[in-house]
Parts: structure tokens; C-alpha cells; sequence
């Protein structure tokens, strides 16, 4: 019974990883292959020159897909990597007294009372756009609802029998905190990376796909996606068939991943 | 009363998270590098001298201090008045209600049916004796689904209806709420709910996720509890356990969830109606950030932050009827 999930999870370590390592190296082995134009070779479907078919302007979907990817998997490791570190300082200063506590909440609420989209959508919109308020915005908007869980983990700790003992031993505050909550509290914040990663991700594609996000010129999955819309009345389903599906292998790679970390660590 | 200190305890907290919300927009809007003045005169920019410029500046009031504009757009915000949205040419209450209207059929089918579905599969899906211990298949096939739909990027999704269904099939019609050239009140009821069903069935489909899960969680625990095993051992077959006990200890939870998802749906509807040209609300939020129309975006924020609230309070007012624990605690 326990032999099954840890395999399941090296299997997706492992797929993650290869998804991850293509997605890095994809960049350096491209080149501008991305943006090279074909002009005799304009929106061909799928065959054995252009894995993927080519678009409007000649350009090969299979390299812009792999270099979308790689766009998407930076913007989305940067932005889940900022939002944990914000939730992990917004728990932390929720733990400072009572006023504080009341101040981390309101803020949590307000957050998550506006739509998740809206919300980016208006960050963005107030930091201008681009790969820099993208991930801002993303991050921005991601960390309350991990820095609900690190807080409530947090008051668990700090009533536990072994802090209060070390508390009444007369420690200092920053040994307790480096030594007793930051070790139970890093695996929630792994996880937590690992499980806002595809929200990242997938907001990241709405945004540029309603074109708020990365700017037009970049080959983002997003914004591949929103040029293919203005194809899908005549049909050029390669378009938009594929980035998307790539999009989805690397999101569901690592939200499976997450999900058996979350599940190893609580059992 | 404590029901009434409750209600207004919860009222009271909405209005301070609304105001905060206001705050948060202001502050958002006013960071914004896009000057206001430029947005509302677009093309006309031209035509407008520095002194005009000023003369705008001044009876808009953007000489004064932040605090004070924001003190005069609450003032007016809660007398009624929303402003003018420049894209649409209309006031920005009339923009909303016109388009909200239609959002709304979207929206509330696909809630309805996603909440259906999705606690239907949760039910078959956890629907299992504790004496098994591999996953039936059905348990499989529902999880995966709940799983991939999960990591789905809905405009994706959409999009793949839309070539499949509109382009090659032509079951379904490709865009907007009803036929172009044609006015809304001369649309009838079964052209509308042909435009509709593509977008439902796609926000259907992705939203199902949550609720099927929990709901699968929350079986699966009652058929290891007493209840279970003593209705087992009666003679009841999973069905019976499962219809009986499972289907009221799960729904209340499920309809909780329903409730806190309302601004997740939101976000689908604003990417589902750009893919479909659905001319709702989600469309007119793009829109409004596309084109800098400042009024009409911080009052759909506004807008969308009441109904939010208003759900995520009805699940917690929800919460605490079915658990006793939570009533004892302070709100």
C-alpha cells in the first residue's frame, strides 16, 4: 500500500524532470528557429517538414510551441516561487500579535473576494504589462490562499507541547522560529510552490491569451493561442491544437507531482 | 439574537472587505501608467490643447490629493453613480446591468449544471466497499477526469469545441448571443439557448473538478465510519449506503463549495465569452483593461467582489448550520 504513491511519485519526479529539462533546453537548441519565417510554406498543416504545421506568416508551430513552453515554465516557476515567499512572510507577520493577525486576514479576504482573473487583470493593467507585471501580478495574486494554510500550520505549531517547552527553557524567539517553526513549515512551502505552479501557469496563458500579459511579439503559449483564435473559423485547427496540449502535459506533470509530495508528506 | 449579531457581524465584515476592495482598485487604477484624460478623448487627443487638457483635469478633480478623489468617487459610488464608460458610450450602471443579464444565463446554468454533475460523480466515484482496496475502475475513469480538467487551460478547452462543434459539424452556432443584424428582443428563447450551449457545456465541464473531488473525499470516509458498517452488515448494498447516507452527508458540503467557487466560475466566464464573442460581462472587463476604460473596470470589480463576498458568506453561514462545533465559535 505505501510502495504504490512512492512510485507513483518517482514516475512523476521523473516525467517532470524530462518535461523540465526539454523545456530548458529547448531554448539554447532553437535558436530563432521560433521566429524564422517560411514564405513557401504558409499555414501548412501538420506533415514530415513541419511537425506541427507552420502559421500565418510561415513559421514553424513545433519550435514555437517547445519556446512557448519554455516561456510559460519561467514565468510560472518565478511568479509560484514569489507568491510562496510572499505567503510565507504573510503568515509569519500574522504570528507577530493579535493586530497584526487581524491585518494578514483582511488582506487575505479582500484578495479573495475579487475574481482570481479580475484581479490579475488589474495588477497587470496598473504595472503596464509585460513578462515583469505578468509575474508580479501572478504572484501577487496567488499567495493567499497558500498563506491561509502556512498560518493555520504556523498557530498549530506554536501550541504544540515541544515549543512551549522550549519556550518555558527560556530560548529566544529566533531560535525557536529558525529551529522549530521554519523546519515544519518548509515542506508546506515546497509543496505549496509546487501546487500554485499551475495556476500560475494556466493564469499566466489567460492573461497573455486575452491579451494583458506578454507582449505580442513573444512566442507565449497565451499568446499563440489568442493568434490561433483569429484561424479557427477557417479551420487551421494545428494552430491551436497543439501549444495548447503542450500546455496541458507540463501543467498536469506538475500538479500530479504536487499532489504526491502533499500526499507522502501528510500520511 | 445571536442569528441576528451573526448576519450583522457578516454584514459588517463585507462592507470592510468592499471597502477595501475599493481601496485596492483606486490604488491600482491610479498606478497605472495609462493617463485617464488620454483614454477618455482616444482618437480626439489631437484636437485637445494643453489648457483643455487642464480644464478636464480640474472639473474631473485630478488636481487634488489621491485621498480626496477617492473620497469623492466613494461619495458618488454610493449615491448611485458609477461614472461614464467611454468604450460603450453609455453609464457604467446601464453597461453592467445590460451585460450582467446575459452573463447571468451563463453563469447561472453553468453553476447549476457543474454542481449537479459534479456531486453526481463524486457519489459514483467514492462509492466503494472499505473491504476493496483497489480504486474501481468508474473511480478511475471520474478521478482522471477530475484531474485533467483541472490542469486544462479553459480557453483551450473552448476553443476545441468551437472547431469541432461550429467549424467542422456545425452543430452550434460560432459566435455572440444571438444572430448578428438581429436586434435582442426579437431573439427567441430556443436561438438563445442554441448560442448558450457550447459556452455552458465547456464551463461545465472544467468546473465539475472540485466538487467531485470533495465529494468523492467525503464518501469515501462515511463508507469507513460506524453508519456505514452497520448498514452493511443490515444488508444494504452500496447503492442504498451510498444514495441514503451519502448523498445528505455530502450535499450541504458540496453546496458550500458551490457557493465559494463563484469567483473562480467568474474568471472562466470572462475567458469563455472572449473565446465565443459572447458579448456579457466577462467581455466587457476585457474590454474595459484593453481599452483603459477606468470606470467601468474598477465598478465590475466592485460588482464581482459583492457577489463573491456574498457567496463566500453564504457557504460560511452554510457551514455553521450543519456544523455545531463552528456555531459555538466565535465568528
Amino acid at each position: 500500500m505505501n510502495q504504490q504513491p512512492r512510485l507513483t511519485a518517482l514516475l512523476s519526479t521523473a516525467l517532470a524532470a524530462l518535461v523540465l529539462a526539454s523545456a530548458l533546453m529547448a531554448a539554447a537548441w532553437l535558436g530563432d528557429a521560433p521566429q524564422q519565417m517560411h514564405f513557401d510554406a504558409r499555414l501548412a498543416p501538420p506533415g514530415s517538414n513541419y511537425w506541427f504545421g507552420t502559421d500565418a506568416l510561415g513559421r514553424d508551430m513545433a519550435a514555437r510551441t517547445l519556446a512557448g513552453l519554455t516561456l510559460s515554465f519561467w514565468v510560472g516557476s518565478s511568479a509560484a516561487l514569489l507568491g510562496t515567499l510572499i505567503a510565507l512572510s504573510m503568515a509569519l507577520l500574522a504570528m507577530l500579535g493579535p493586530r497584526w493577525d487581524a491585518l494578514v486576514s483582511l488582506a487575505i479576504d479582500t484578495l479573495l473576494s475579487v475574481p482570481h482573473l479580475l484581479l490579475l487583470l488589474m495588477i497587470a493593467f496598473a504595472l503596464g504589462g509585460g513578462t515583469q507585471a505578468v509575474i508580479i501580478a501572478v504572484a501577487l495574486s496567488h499567495w493567499p490562499s497558500l498563506a491561509r494554510v502556512l498560518r493555520a500550520e504556523l498557530l498549530h505549531i506554536r501550541h504544540a507541547p515541544y515549543v512551549q517547552i522550549s519556550q518555558a527553557l527560556g530560548k529566544p524567539r529566533r531560535f525557536i522560529v529558525r529551529h522549530h517553526w521554519i523546519p515544519q513549515v518548509l515542506p508546506h512551502c515546497l509543496v505549496g510552490a509546487l501546487l500554485l505552479f499551475p495556476h500560475a501557469v494556466l493564469h499566466e496563458a489567460a492573461l497573455s491569451f486575452l491579451g494583458v500579459g506578454l507582449s505580442a511579439d513573444q512566442p507565449a503559449i497565451g499568446v499563440l493561442l489568442g493568434e490561433s483564435m483569429r484561424h479557427v473559423s477557417g479551420g487551421d485547427w494545428w494552430l491551436g491544437v497543439f501549444p495548447g496540449a503542450g500546455l496541458l502535459l507540463m501543467v498536469l506533470c506538475i500538479q500530479r507531482l504536487g499532489e504526491t509530495l502533499r500526499r507522502a508528506w501528510s500520511t | 439574537m445571536p442569528v441576528i449579531r451573526l448576519l450583522s457581524v457578516r454584514l459588517l465584515r463585507i462592507a470592510l472587505v468592499l471597502l477595501c476592495v475599493a481601496g485596492l482598485t483606486f490604488g491600482l487604477m491610479l498606478a497605472s501608467p495609462i493617463d485617464p484624460i488620454d483614454a477618455y478623448l482616444g482618437p480626439q487627443i489631437a484636437q485637445a490643447g494643453a489648457e483643455q487638457r487642464a480644464l478636464i483635469a480640474e472639473r474631473w478633480g485630478f488636481d487634488q490629493p489621491p485621498l480626496l478623489q477617492f473620497g469623492h468617487w466613494l461619495r458618488q459610488l454610493l449615491s448611485g453613480n458609477l461614472g461614464w464608460s467611454h468604450v460603450y458610450n453609455q453609464p457604467v450602471n446601464e453597461v453592467i446591468a445590460q451585460r450582467f443579464q446575459r452573463s447571468l444565463a451563463l453563469l447561472g446554468l453553468a453553476w447549476l449544471l457543474s454542481t449537479l454533475l459534479g456531486f453526481g460523480l463524486g457519489l459514483l466515484a467514492g462509492m466503494r466497499e472499505p473491504a476493496k482496496p483497489t480504486h474501481s475502475t468508474l473511480d478511475r475513469v471520474i478521478s482522471g477526469y477530475a484531474y485533467l480538467t483541472a490542469s486544462t487551460p479553459a480557453f483551450w478547452l473552448a476553443m476545441l469545441g468551437l472547431l469541432l462543434f461550429s467549424v467542422t459539424l456545425g452543430w452550434t452556432p460560432v459566435c455572440c448571443a444571438g444572430p448578428s443584424g438581429s436586434l435582442s428582443d426579437e431573439v427567441s428563447l430556443a436561438t438563445r439557448l442554441h448560442h448558450l450551449a457550447l459556452p455552458v457545456a465547456t464551463l461545465t465541464l472544467l468546473s465539475t473538478a472540485p466538487i467531485t473531488l470533495h465529494t468523492r473525499a467525503r464518501l469515501r470516509s462515511l463508507m469507513h465510519s460506524p453508519v456505514a458498517t452497520q448498514a452493511f452488515a443490515q444488508g444494504a448494498s452500496r447503492r442504498d449506503v451510498a444514495w441514503r447516507h451519502g448523498a445528505r452527508h455530502a450535499c450541504l458540503p458540496a453546496i458550500t463549495l458551490a457557493c465559494a467557487s463563484l469567483g473562480e466560475l467568474f474568471g472562466g466566464v470572462m475567458l469563455i465569452e472572449q473565446v465565443f464573442a459572447y458579448p456579457g460581462l466577462g467581455r466587457a472587463t476585457v474590454e474595459a483593461a484593453l481599452r483603459s476604460d477606468i470606470p467601468l473596470l474598477m465598478a465590475i470589480a466592485l460588482f464581482t467582489a459583492l457577489l463573491v463576498s456574498l457567496g463566500n458568506a453564504t457557504a460560511d453561514g452554510l457551514y455553521r448550520l450543519i456544523d455545531p462545533r463552528l456555531r459555538a465559535q466565535a465568528p
